[in-house]
């Protein structure tokens, strides 16, 4: 397969290689491509350029010209993405070697053929291009999914690092070579202080795309994260500021400038950083606002973030304000408002398809980086200059991030630990930025423009390949904190929020405004008027997070039960799927919510649970619980919501007791449980009857019950539309679902437990028309292992499967409905309850 | 401490709080003249529960950032009140209103209805304090008790969340 895939790039390459001639967009850069060489050509030669006169119909004829261009990107995606994939065949490779310095190797390849086709370079990676249509939405990427809370918080850090960092990262590196210039330790070269300050600036800034590549490998604590990450982001507005003032300045010659023009440079990069931050925050307040009324256009309401986000970038970049800034905080500012405005489903798209693009665009970014190595034009070696590059930038790195970092600890609650300030000062990665950056460099105002290129590149490859790969050992040895996986806990958030307003109180106690009170200040605020500016009145009202907390939980053990219950008895599931679409038609509205479980569960994959199945499901459950939430939000179904929630968690004592984690209760009484499993599926089969619909096939029937029973332990809501002394059974059934994830099921057997009603009391002795399947008894005594895991598992061998399944074919008659009948004549003549058994009573208290 | 005359804070009483606590000299001084401010009616106590200068320090102390180097030059034979076990004991006696050391259900009920929105119904807060109760509690009492309150909040941040910096 591996192979496929290379002689499919090469074929591709070769091919494209030469029919691609000039105008082609990725090939701006590139010297005249007008060689007529390599492999392909002939099919180009004497084909008509259009103009050509024909002497009669061609059947087909060769159109490239009109396709180039667009056929040259699509193929070019298609490519680096072919690249990408034979990266990640490989795992055990990538374990060692960040996905980024492979990528790169797979440009220096790529480059290779094709310079060997066409002895130059037909594709690199041109300004326009990557500043244009690959960077943005890796940008968007990363502002969308910042954690704004920790960003916000470390924010002074953050800026301190950025910009003082990177001016300082700069200043020295020009200042340096310059000296070194000087010393005569470059030869002869044309480059002056100022050209030196620009060619500093250019190189000074960490490249938010390579640590983001090399960083999400190894997974170091947050804190150090965001402020490598936040400083590669934001430093954008230092880079802009300094590159374009220097360039100016070397522009305008050495001679004119004077305090003026040095002042006017720092209010630039004022205006420059904070206008493109305002106009970043605008779009992001446009989008927010965008999204509050595109209720009815749903289907394209993810759309707008990237829509929106581009224009935030572009206009930044016509505005010669920072794009980068403003893209960013267009993100940011956006993330909380979109995701409550807009339909989850929506909310998901955005977040998939948004990954899609960034990392498409970055294997692309990395691909031709690798690519625009093989061009025997641009380089140019000097020894001096390029190492000492390398040697200046690691080490004024190391002496910036130590500096700066002595200097926030002074006033940092927590201080960044020394192991830390190794990581962020290795962690100093250059990227593609700086190689658009380089190649836009005007090579009549600066002769040394290839050198220039060239040490870039160099600087790019050292840092991505050399220090990527040394990265992931390099945490492991120093033993930096990891991230923490932490699972979302209902008490790590009440904790949580109980910390912040604790923390708020002291503070005011204790008579000094800080960090937390600012906070608060500002949750406050933004409560007030900006949730009620930019927030669907409706999505307003679900803004606790407490409870989106608690609500994210319910889902999750949604998810696991159907899981579990697909996993257990999916076998049984498979079979006649036709006959439930049948079903959903004909049965009214009650019965149609039992469906949408069954419905998924049918058609889905057999047997199997993978994780990624939770993808397929969330209709299953989303609706399950959009359905609680609509009811509790907007108190239309309070029934549904009341019932869900009260059944699903309820912390009943009896069942606490039956379903702890600690011990664990055997239900002695199975015979009650099946009795009720009887009598919930008869008065199903009544409902269904009295639904009137007619003759459905009796299997069918049947197996809907019993799907039923199952989702109906999955929706509680689902009670109120049984009949009425169906509903207290159920209440506990679902309860007793409702408590243990691990639950799918079996809880129907369990439904006796804690049950009050006396009524089913009677019913412990099987009549002769009670159907009680031995096997299910039996199935319960024998469950008598004291993990639930055991218990859930029991009844959903196949074996067990096979037995329940001929409960419903059984001997006595094959139409379900004249079973039920028959059962419900008896069920009239039950004897009055006996008192329920001591043990009930107790732990019913 | 009822009189005036407690009002002027004494080099001694400087000393102890110091040790007591860990704050410096000038955090206390600031401290107390807040402490002043705050004592309306000048009875060396605050509101009806007394709580004095001392307690006012000690309850203060608890949020004071964790610092380990403090532990290398003198360990200290108790445990100081800004270690993290402590801040922990402080937050659980957020909880624990009847002191018995565990948080049972009404308890958890009392403060979370504090801090949830006012759209919550009574019925989810008592499923959300059932769960919560759930995810902490192991030997199955129905109450949290400090040591499972400990265990499940060991991946949380307690030594930031629960510090303030305190003006020199």
């Amino acid at each position: 397969m591996a192979a496929a895939a290379a002689l499919l790039l090469c074929a591709l390459l070769i091919f494209s290689g030469g029919p691609a001639r000039a105008s082609e967009e990725t090939s701006e850069a590139s010297p005249a491509e007008h060689e007529v060489s390599g492999a392909g050509n002939e099919t180009e030669g004497g084909s008509a350029h259009g103009e050509a006169v024909i002497t009669t119909l061609p059947i087909v004829s060769w159109k490239w010209e009109e396709v180039e261009v667009p056929y040259l990107v699509a193929l070019w995606i298609l490519v680096c993405w072919l690249c990408k994939l034979l990266i990640e065949a490989n795992h055990h490779v990538t374990e060692y070697i960040p996905e980024s310095a492979l990528l790169i190797c797979c440009g220096f390849i790529l480059g290779g053929m094709i310079w060997g086709a066409d002895k130059v370079q037909t594709f690199t990676l041109t300004p326009r291009v990557f500043f244009f249509y690959l960077l943005p939405q890796i940008i968007l990427d990363a502002g969308y999914s910042m954690p704004n809370k920790l960003f916000f918080t470390n924010l002074g850090g953050i800026l301190v690092y950025a910009i003082i960092g990177t001016c300082w990262n700069a200043a020295s590196l020009g200042l340096s070579l310059w000296g070194c210039h000087k010393g005569g330790a470059m030869g002869d070269i044309e480059i002056g202080l100022l050209q030196y300050l620009l060619f500093g600036s250019l190189l000074a800034a960490v490249d938010p795309v390579a640590v983001l590549a090399v960083f999400e490998q190894v997974h170091v604590n947050e804190v150090l994260f965001i402020m490598v990450f936040g400083e590669s982001l934001l430093n954008d507005g230092v880079t802009v500021v300094l590159f374009n003032v220097f360039d100016a300045f070397v522009t305008l010659g050495g001679a004119k400038i004077n305090a003026a023009e040095i002042v006017k440079g720092i209010i630039s990069f004022f205006v420059v950083a904070f206008g493109g931050s305002l106009l970043g925050f605008v779009f992001g307040l446009l989008i927010s606002l965008l999204t509050r009324c595109t209720k009815k256009i749903q289907i394209i309401e993810p759309g707008f973030i990237f829509v929106l986000g581009y224009l935030a970038y572009l206009t930044a970049e016509m505005l010669s304000l920072s794009a980068i800034l403003s893209i960013t905080f267009c993100g940011i500012c956006c993330q909380k408002y979109m995701n409550s405005n807009m339909d989850e489903s929506s909310v998901q798209t955005v977040k998939y398809a948004i990954k899609v693009f960034a990392n498409g665009s970055e294997t692309m970014i990395f691909v031709f980086l690798g690519i625009s190595a093989i061009d025997k034009t641009i380089w140019v070696w000097n020894t001096g200059f390029i190492l000492l590059t390398l040697l200046f930038i690691m080490v004024y790195r190391i002496m910036g991030v130590f500096f700066l970092t002595w200097i926030l600890n002074r006033t940092r609650l927590v201080p960044i630990e020394f192991i830390d300030q190794i990581i962020m000062s290795y962690g100093g990665l250059r990227g593609a930025v700086a190689y658009g950056l380089a190649v836009m460099l005007d090579e009549t105002k600066i002769k040394e423009k290839n050198l220039m290129i060239s040490t870039t590149l160099i600087v790019v490859y050292f840092t991505v390949i050399f220090q990527g790969v040394t990265l992931k050992p390099l945490v492991q040895w120093l033993k930096v904190k990891r991230a923490s996986h932490s699972e979302l806990t209902l008490i790590e958030k009440l904790q949580n929020r109980a910390f912040e307003h604790t923390l708020v109180a002291i503070e005011d106690i204790s008579g000094q405004i800080g960090h937390n009170y600012m906070r608060d200040k500002w949750n406050k605020f933004e409560e007030k008027y900006m949730s009620w500016f930019l927030m669907k009145p409706s999505a307003r009202k679900k803004q606790d997070r407490l409870f989106n907390a608690f609500h994210q939980l319910n889902l999750k053990d949604a998810m696991n039960y159907v899981d579990e219950g697909e996993r257990r008895g999916s076998l049984e599931f498979i079979r006649n799927e036709g006959a439930f679409i049948d079903f959903k038609k004909k049965f009214d509205d009650e019965m149609s919510e039992a469906m949408p479980d069954i419905m998924a569960d049918m058609s889905d994959d057999h047997g199997r649970a993978p994780p990624k199945r939770r993808d397929t499901v969330p209709s299953v459950s989303l609706e399950l619980h959009e359905q609680s939430m609509r009811g509790n939000r907007a108190a239309e179904d309070f029934n549904s919501h009341h019932l869900l929630q009260q059944h699903l968690y309820k912390g009943r004592k009896q069942h606490r007791h039956r379903y702890s984690r600690s011990h664990f209760d055997i239900n002695k009484d199975e015979n009650e449980v099946q009795e009720i499993f009887q009598r919930t599926m008869k008065s199903r089969l009544e409902s269904f009857k009295s639904g009137k619909m007619g003759v459905a096939p009796p299997k069918t029937i049947t197996k809907h019950t019993k799907k039923e029973q199952q989702s109906k332990m999955l929706n509680g809501k689902n009670r109120s539309y049984l009949s009425g002394d169906e509903d207290f059974e159920f209440s506990e059934g679902d309860s007793a679902s409702g408590y243990d994830a691990s639950f799918p099921t079996r809880v129907a057997y369990r439904a006796g437990d804690g049950i009050e009603n006396p009524a089913f009391m009677p019913d412990v002795d099987p009549s002769s028309t009670m159907h009680i399947p031995p096997w299910l008894a039996d199935v319960e005594l024998d469950s008598v292992a004291p993990s639930q895991r055991a218990q859930v598992r029991l009844p959903w061998t196949p074996g067990d499967l096979r037995r329940l399944s001929s409960l419903r074919t059984s001997v006595r008659s094959s139409d379900s409905f004249q079973l039920t009948d028959d059962r419900q004549g008896d069920r009239d003549e039950l004897p009055p309850p006996p008192p329920p058994p001591p043990r009930r009573d107790g732990d019913s208290v | 401490m009822g009189s005036r005359a407690s009002t002027l804070l004494r080099e001694e009483e400087i000393e102890e709080i110091k040790k007591e606590t860990g704050f410096s000299h000038s955090q206390i001084t600031r401290l107390y003249s807040r402490f002043t401010s705050l004592d309306k009616g000048e009875n060396g106590t605050l509101r009806e529960d007394q709580v004095n200068f001392r307690g006012f320090m000690r309850t203060l102390a608890h949020f004071r950032p964790v610092e380990d180097n403090e532990k290398n030059k003198n360990p200290p034979t108790t445990e100081p009140l800004n270690s993290r076990t402590n801040k922990l004991l402080f937050a659980f006696r957020l909880y624990d209103l009847d002191r018995d050391d565990k948080i049972s259900r009404d308890e958890l009920l009392q403060v979370l209805r504090m801090m949830v929105g006012v759209n919550i119904s009574d019925e989810q807060l008592g499923s959300i304090a059932d769960r919560t109760i759930q995810e902490a509690d192991q030997n199955g009492d129905n109450c949290i008790s400090f040591q499972e309150f400990m265990k499940v909040l060991e991946k949380v941040d307690v030594e930031q969340k629960m510090s303030i910096r305190f003006l020199h």
